[in-house]
Order: structure tokens, then C-alpha cells, then sequence
């Protein structure tokens, strides 16, 4: 032995390990050890992640590093580990149980290619608890919740995993001698590893089920699960591919500022509140953020609040915009002084703010939609001989409300309109042709 | 330098600016806007964003991230709060920094998705089991949005705890004009790290107030973190005194730094029979009817609370001190409020304005609750 060399991980000083008497996890406790033994790692850059059930007793019995957390969701610290440091060996150990309640970690992280390495302690049922039944207890076993046999089909991990990615996925039992020897290889595969280790809990299984090493290994071939490695390819291992493929992000303009320079002035002498309502799917928030981006060009403070269904392009979009000279982040909360109503879904949304608009608001209104019950001055807007797409009839009832109201430049509105050059052309059109809609 | 943007870009920069290198999230509305953010913007900065498989998962690489040295940060909505449940409870009891943004929609359960609500303040205290305590910042507007999310991430260092930003659909989705010079920068501490020479203990304070100083896992010492019940080595124990100390130490480092977590801006007029109290989306309407009251000849305090979770006492106590009554706005039936009686005297009145409609409370209806109009 060289100087440096480790014969052990387990801190002796802690031991006897804290297991029933015959329990299986005395042994892969062992062979884990006897594992990283073999592999003669650092244990600074070894994370133990374990979560409930007596197999997440076994990281105080190591000197590495551990991060002990609930049931079923050792998977997800360890997927955060890795992401956040690839160098690390990050191995989970698990439960039956925790694979049942994390089973969607289980086969994301599988999926994902996670470089993550997963020991099931798999004695067939709950042995913290009472002994009650797992997703792998068997078919006819009795168990604190199954007392005349357990009726489910159990779930075979090493298929699930394997079938949805990983690269390295392999069943024995914690009698197996070649277990150390499989649990240093599975930790050496790069991407995601699973090693499904089938044992006895002598509390409760063994004692239900009249249970033997002998009758494990029948369970395991009545039901068809193969044993040794079942599984075996490399792919790309997902905490360094994501930086592969990110690698050319690095570097970018991390959320270039969109300056807005005023240039311009506005006649506006008290907050104004302009609701523009019309269909999902007709950029009726985009025509209000350039309408609010013109204001903000004449030297305005705007607010644009927006309210929508959860459908995506079917039902109403509403923009309430708040324009005013003052920089106090009005939102709405008073009726409309402007109101602009488009496309069917705007007016059934907005039947009834229309009916209690003042005399001293104006609506513009497609003169379609009309005839509506409202004290509003209305001012038709006819779309009837228009060649406009309905996408930018909100655009052009805008321009008409500006040409209507004077409450900033039209200028205003074109230079906010060109702001992303691939939309300028078809958006200054758009205004252009509003400024014909009013009769 | 004007621009035109909304709370949820605000939160992005701040988080950007406060050194965030993680972020995992799940699609929900309204917090979705956050996480396209951090995963389009985290690359940029050699950091790290990803969808997980659910809300449990994403907190849960979260903590596994911050252990492992990154800077990490969530966003989600009230049925997202109700997965990251049993994670927030790890996050206090393994004493793990992480920031996480609650963009409240209405509720209960699914609720409404794109309707705003303040519902969950309740909810975010005493969100997990055990009832230790957790922080809650509550912006106001977009710049607030940039700098308690700044605030938040000094926070969750100082403390080694959860930090949330309660903030509301339409505080995150309102865009609004700002001045970019007013995005105040706040400066972030670094993360208090142990000694690489020196002995280290992983939850070993001297005081039950004192945070320990962590180390991460691939760094110099090895660590030992547990969401169960443990002595300051991080291993199992169930002897009274080691349970004793731990939770008293989770319970007194934050309780016992109150002031130092306050943010409340009080606008106290002498004389004032009235004080009116908000946060969040009711800020704004709370200090235009103060400013309205007062136009008309009318005594009124406003009180901005801008740090829900440990209930700033000291300051709401004086800003209560020589009113007869409070009145507090807020969207929903009356959560703070029961802060605000806790802390008012028996002969002090406090009234709640409160909707649940998903419309907005405007200083109008504050003014005409309070007898002001």
C-alpha cells in the first residue's frame, strides 16, 4: 500500500452501521465503500445525496461530503450538484420507496443524461415505516398495506430507466461479490447510472413473506427482470453538454438596455387612462407598447397593464394605458378617458365598461361593432373599405386616436413604430392607413 | 436613459446584477416571463438555467446548485409555492441561500392565472412545516423589482435562508416607463465562506443568532447538509439540547434581525388621526390617498411596507403610534391586516380595504372606505 492510499470511506469511528440485524444494506454499504475503495477518489469531491427511508441513514457513516434532503427528491440536489460543478461524483442513494415518489425525477434525470450515479436499495418494501408495499414490491406479497397479497404489477426500474436514456443501468442483489466492482464502474460512466440492488429487510419483508435470498433471486426471474449490466452506451452527459452548447452565449450583452430618448412634447396635463381593447392574437398589446413607447418619446411616464384569458390567440386582450407627465407608475384604477374598441371579443369584454363610461370620455369605435350604449362621445372608425390586415388594425386605430386627440406628436408614434426594424415598414404603413379611418 | 419595461425584466437584471449563476424554473403563468429571462440571459454570464421536470424538482436543483457554489434563484406562482413546499422547509433547515420570486395569481389552487392577487402573503410565512420563520420582500413598482430582487440575494447570504419577492401579476407584467439611472445597484455581499485552513463545522455558531459559514461541496472541507434534525456537524440527533439550539437558532437569526431586514417607507404627518398601510400593488394608491386626504385638509400617515416577513413591529408600532385608526389595503381578505391588529393598541381601530375580484384598489376607494372622499 502507498502512502495516502485509503482502505476506507466509512468513518469507524461511528461504526457499528445502525441496520437491523441481516438487513441488506450492512452489505451495499460495504461494497459502496469497498467501491470508492477502489477508486481511490478524493472524498472532498464525493456527494453522498440520500433522502428518507433506512438507506438515507448511511451517508453519517462516511467521510464525503453528504446532502441528506426528503423523500424521493435526492435526484433533484444531485441533478443541482452536477449542474453546478461537473467534476463532482455525485451518487444517490435510494430507496424502492424513493423511487416510487420520485419517480418523475428518476426518469427526467434519466432522460436528461444526468452524470449522476443511482443506487436503489431495493428490499421490496417500506421498511422504516412498518413494512408497507413499494412500486417494487411483487405481485402476491404480503405487506402491511397488501395483508391478502399485494394485486400490483411492480415497476422495473432498470427497463424504465433504460429505455428512456441511461447509459448504464445494471440489477443484482447485495449478495452479489462483483458489486463493488459494478458500483465503481457505474460510478466511472459518465452520463446518468443505475444500479437496481435487490435485498432482504429482515423487519418486515423477510418476516411476511417467509423470505429468503433464494426466493429473491426466483422473484427477480419469475418475473422476468434480468440481472447484470442491462444497459450500457456513453452519450453526452447533460451538465457538460449544456455548456457546450451554450459556449457561444458566453460573452453577449447581458439585457442591452432599449433607450427611449425624448424628443418630443406632449400637451397632456393630468394622467390620462386609455383602454384599447380587441382579439388575442391581433397584437393588441404590441400596438399599445408602441403607443406607450411614442408617449415616452414626447417626454411621458406610461404604464401599460394588460389583461388576457389563459387561452393563447382566442378570447380578448385588453391594454390599460396610463399616460402622464409625472413619473408615479399610475396604474389604473379610475374609468377610461379614451377607450378603443376593436374585433368582437374587445366589445363583449368590454360591454360594460363602455355602458359606464362618462360624458366626458370618448370611445373610438370600429363603426362595425356599433350600435353600443354608452354616455361616451363615439367616434366611428371604418374599417369597411380597408386592405389592412385585422394584425394591424390596432396600430392604425391608435394613430387615429393621436390625429383624434393630439395627445402626442404623430411622429412620435411613427419613430416608436420603426423601433424594430423588421416590423417598421408594415407598422408605419399601418399608421398611415389609420389616419384615413376617421369619417 | 428612459425605457419602457416591465417587473419581471426588472427582476431579471436585478437577479443578473446580484451575481445570480443558477436559476431552474417550471412553466407557470404569470411567472413564466422570469424564467424565458434567466434562460436566455444565465448562458451569457457562464451561468446556469434549466426547466425542470416540476416545481419540487426545480427548487430542489436549486439547492442542490447553491451547495455546490452557485448563486440560485426560482420563480413560480402560488400553485408552485404549494410543490416547493417541502423544499422551503429544506432550504431553512439545511440553511441553504437561495432567492425565490412568487409572482401571485389568484387563488385557491388553480384560480386565476392571469388575475392578480396579494393571496399568498399568509401562505409564504407559514408556507412549510414547522413554522420557522422565512423573508418576504414586497416590491412596489419596476424599479422595486430591480432592487429588492438585488436585496433579496444579500439577504439569503446574510442569512443562509430562503428570501422571496412577493410581487403580483400585474406588478410583474405591467411595463412602465423608468429612468434607467434610478435602478439603484445595491450592493450584494459576498457569500461568508469558512476559513479553507481552519477547522470547520458545519452548522457551528457561537450564538444562537450568529449564521455559520459554509463551505461547498467540492471545496476544501468536506460537508454535511440535512433537512433532518441535526447537532452543528450536520448528523442526526434527537438529544433535547442539540434540537433545542437548532431551532432556536433557525428561529433567532432571522427574528432577532428585524430592524436590520426593514424596509417600510413611513410618510408620518404630525397630528394624523389615520394611518394607511400597503405593499406591493397597493403601495401606490395608499401614498396617492394620503397625498388627496391631505389636499383636502385631513390628518393622514402612509406606511409602505416593503419587508412583510419578519413583520417590521418596531417601525409599524411607531408609525402607529397617535392614530385612532388604520385602514390597510390589500388584495385579499385580510392578511397583513392581522399583523397590523396585532400591533395596534385595543383602542386603535384598523379596517381592511380589501378585493378579491381581480380588479385593482384604487386611492379612490381607500379615500371612501376611510370616510376621506
Amino acid at each position: 500500500m502507498t502512502a495516502g492510499t485509503r482502505t476506507t470511506y466509512l468513518n469507524e469511528a461511528l461504526l457499528p452501521l445502525p441496520f437491523c440485524p441481516g438487513c441488506g444494506h450492512s452489505a451495499i454499504v460495504r461494497h459502496l465503500d469497498a467501491a470508492l475503495v477502489q477508486l481511490q477518489l478524493d472524498p472532498r469531491q464525493v456527494v453522498l445525496v440520500t433522502d428518507i427511508g433506512c438507506q438515507g441513514l448511511a451517508d453519517c457513516y462516511f467521510d464525503t461530503n453528504a446532502f441528506h434532503g426528503l423523500h424521493g427528491r435526492s435526484i433533484t440536489y444531485a441533478t443541482g450538484i452536477k449542474l453546478a460543478n461537473p467534476d463532482l461524483k455525485v451518487i444517490v442513494l435510494i430507496g424502492d420507496g424513493g423511487t416510487g415518489i420520485g419517480g418523475h425525477h428518476l426518469l427526467n434525470a434519466a432522460r436528461r443524461n444526468i452524470g449522476i450515479t443511482v443506487l436503489v436499495f431495493n428490499n421490496l418494501n417500506f421498511g422504516m415505516t412498518g413494512g408497507e408495499h413499494s412500486v417494487t414490491t411483487p405481485p402476491g406479497a404480503r405487506t402491511a398495506t397488501t395483508r391478502q397479497g399485494h394485486l400490483e404489477r411492480p415497476l422495473d426500474l432498470c427497463a424504465t430507466v433504460g429505455v428512456n436514456g441511461a447509459g448504464f443501468v445494471a440489477r443484482t442483489t447485495a449478495y452479489d461479490k462483483q458489486l463493488p466492482a459494478l458500483i465503481a464502474q457505474a460510478i466511472q460512466h459518465d452520463g446518468f447510472a443505475l444500479i437496481d440492488i435487490w435485498e432482504l429487510c429482515t423487519a418486515y419483508f423477510v418476516e411476511h413473506n417467509r423470505f429468503n435470498r433464494a426466493l429473491l433471486e426466483q422473484t427477480m426471474a419469475d418475473l422476468g427482470f434480468g440481472t447484470g449490466i442491462l444497459y450500457q452506451h456513453d452519450g453526452p452527459e447533460y451538465s457538460r453538454a449544456y455548456r457546450d452548447a451554450l459556449r457561444d452565449q458566453r460573452g453577449q450583452p447581458v439585457m442591452p438596455p432599449q433607450p427611449l430618448v425624448p424628443r418630443y412634447s406632449s400637451p397632456l396635463t393630468a394622467p390620462c387612462h386609455i383602454a384599447l381593447a380587441g382579439a388575442a392574437g391581433a397584437k393588441i398589446g404590441s400596438a399599445a407598447a408602441i403607443f406607450c413607447q411614442g408617449a415616452v418619446l414626447s417626454g411621458l411616464w406610461a404604464t401599460q397593464r394588460s389583461d388576457y384569458p389563459v387561452t393563447v390567440r382566442s378570447g380578448h386582450s385588453v391594454a390599460d394605458i396610463v399616460l402622464s407627465q409625472d413619473d408615479a407608475f399610475h396604474v389604473d384604477t379610475t374609468p377610461p378617458d379614451l377607450m378603443v374598441v376593436l374585433f368582437s371579443e374587445g366589445l363583449k369584454k368590454e360591454r360594460g365598461r363602455i355602458a359606464h363610461l362618462s360624458a366626458k370620455a370618448t370611445l373610438l369605435i370600429d363603426a362595425a361593432l356599433l350600435p353600443v350604449q354608452t354616455a361616451a362621445r363615439v367616434v366611428p372608425l371604418d374599417f369597411s373599405t380597408t386592405r389592412q390586415k385585422k394584425e394591424t388594425w390596432a396600430l392604425m386605430a391608435l394613430a387615429a386616436l393621436l390625429e383624434h386627440t393630439g395627445l402626442y406628436p404623430l411622429e412620435a408614434f411613427r419613430e416608436a413604430a420603426a423601433l424594430r426594424p423588421a416590423f417598421a415598414e408594415a407598422n408605419l404603413a399601418a399608421i398611415e392607413a389609420g389616419l384615413t379611418l376617421l369619417t | 436613459m428612459r425605457e419602457f419595461i416591465d417587473g419581471a425584466e426588472a427582476i431579471a437584471r436585478g437577479a443578473l446584477d446580484a451575481g445570480c449563476t443558477f436559476f431552474a424554473g417550471y412553466p407557470i403563468t404569470p411567472a413564466t416571463p422570469i424564467l424565458l429571462h434567466m434562460i436566455r440571459e444565465l448562458p451569457k454570464v457562464g451561468g446556469i438555467a434549466i426547466q425542470a421536470e416540476d416545481e419540487i424538482a426545480a427548487l430542489g436543483f436549486c439547492l442542490g446548485a447553491a451547495m455546490a457554489g452557485a448563486r440560485a434563484f426560482t420563480a413560480t406562482s402560488g400553485p408552485g409555492i404549494a410543490l416547493y413546499s417541502e423544499h422551503i422547509g429544506l432550504a431553512i433547515m439545511a440553511e441553504v441561500p437561495v432567492v425565490i420570486v412568487d409572482v401571485q395569481r389568484m387563488g385557491p389552487s388553480t384560480g386565476g392565472a392571469t388575475t392578480t392577487a396579494q393571496g399568498d402573503i399568509q401562505f409564504l410565512r407559514w408556507g412549510t412545516s414547522g413554522g420557522y420563520p422565512v423573508i418576504v420582500l414586497a416590491p412596489t413598482d419596476v424599479y422595486d423589482c430591480y432592487r429588492l430582487t438585488q436585496r433579496a440575494f444579500d439577504l439569503a447570504e446574510r442569512f443562509r435562508a430562503p428570501v422571496f419577492l412577493a410581487t403580483d401579476k400585474d406588478t410583474g407584467a405591467t411595463r412602465a416607463t423608468v429612468e434607467s439611472a434610478r435602478f439603484e445597484r445595491v450592493p450584494v455581499r459576498a457569500r461568508r465562506l469558512a476559513d479553507p485552513a481552519g477547522p470547520f463545522v458545519p452548522y457551528g455558531v457561537e450564538r444562537l443568532d450568529d449564521v455559520p459559514p459554509l463551505a461547498h461541496l467540492g471545496g476544501p472541507h468536506l460537508v454535511r447538509l440535512t433537512s433532518s434534525s441535526h447537532d452543528e456537524r450536520g448528523y442526526l440527533t434527537k438529544a433535547p439540547p442539540d434540537l433545542d439550539r437548532l431551532n432556536r437558532h433557525l428561529a433567532a437569526k432571522i427574528e432577532q434581525h428585524q430592524d436590520e431586514i426593514a424596509l417600510v417607507e413611513a410618510d408620518l404627518q404630525p397630528g394624523a388621526e389615520t394611518l394607511l398601510i400597503g405593499y406591493g400593488i397597493t403601495a401606490r394608491p395608499v401614498q396617492e390617498a394620503a397625498r388627496a386626504a391631505r389636499a383636502k385638509g385631513e390628518r393622514v400617515s402612509a406606511l409602505v411596507v416593503r419587508s412583510l416577513w419578519p413583520v417590521p413591529e418596531d417601525a409599524i408600532r411607531a408609525a402607529l403610534t397617535g392614530v385612532r385608526r388604520a385602514i390597510v389595503a390589500e388584495l385579499n381578505l385580510g392578511q397583513y391586516r392581522r399583523e397590523i391588529e396585532r400591533l395596534a393598541r385595543d383602542d386603535q381601530e384598523v379596517i381592511g380595504v380589501h378585493r378579491v375580484d381581480g380588479t385593482l384598489i384604487g386611492a379612490e376607494d381607500i379615500l371612501a372606505e376611510g370616510g376621506l372622499a
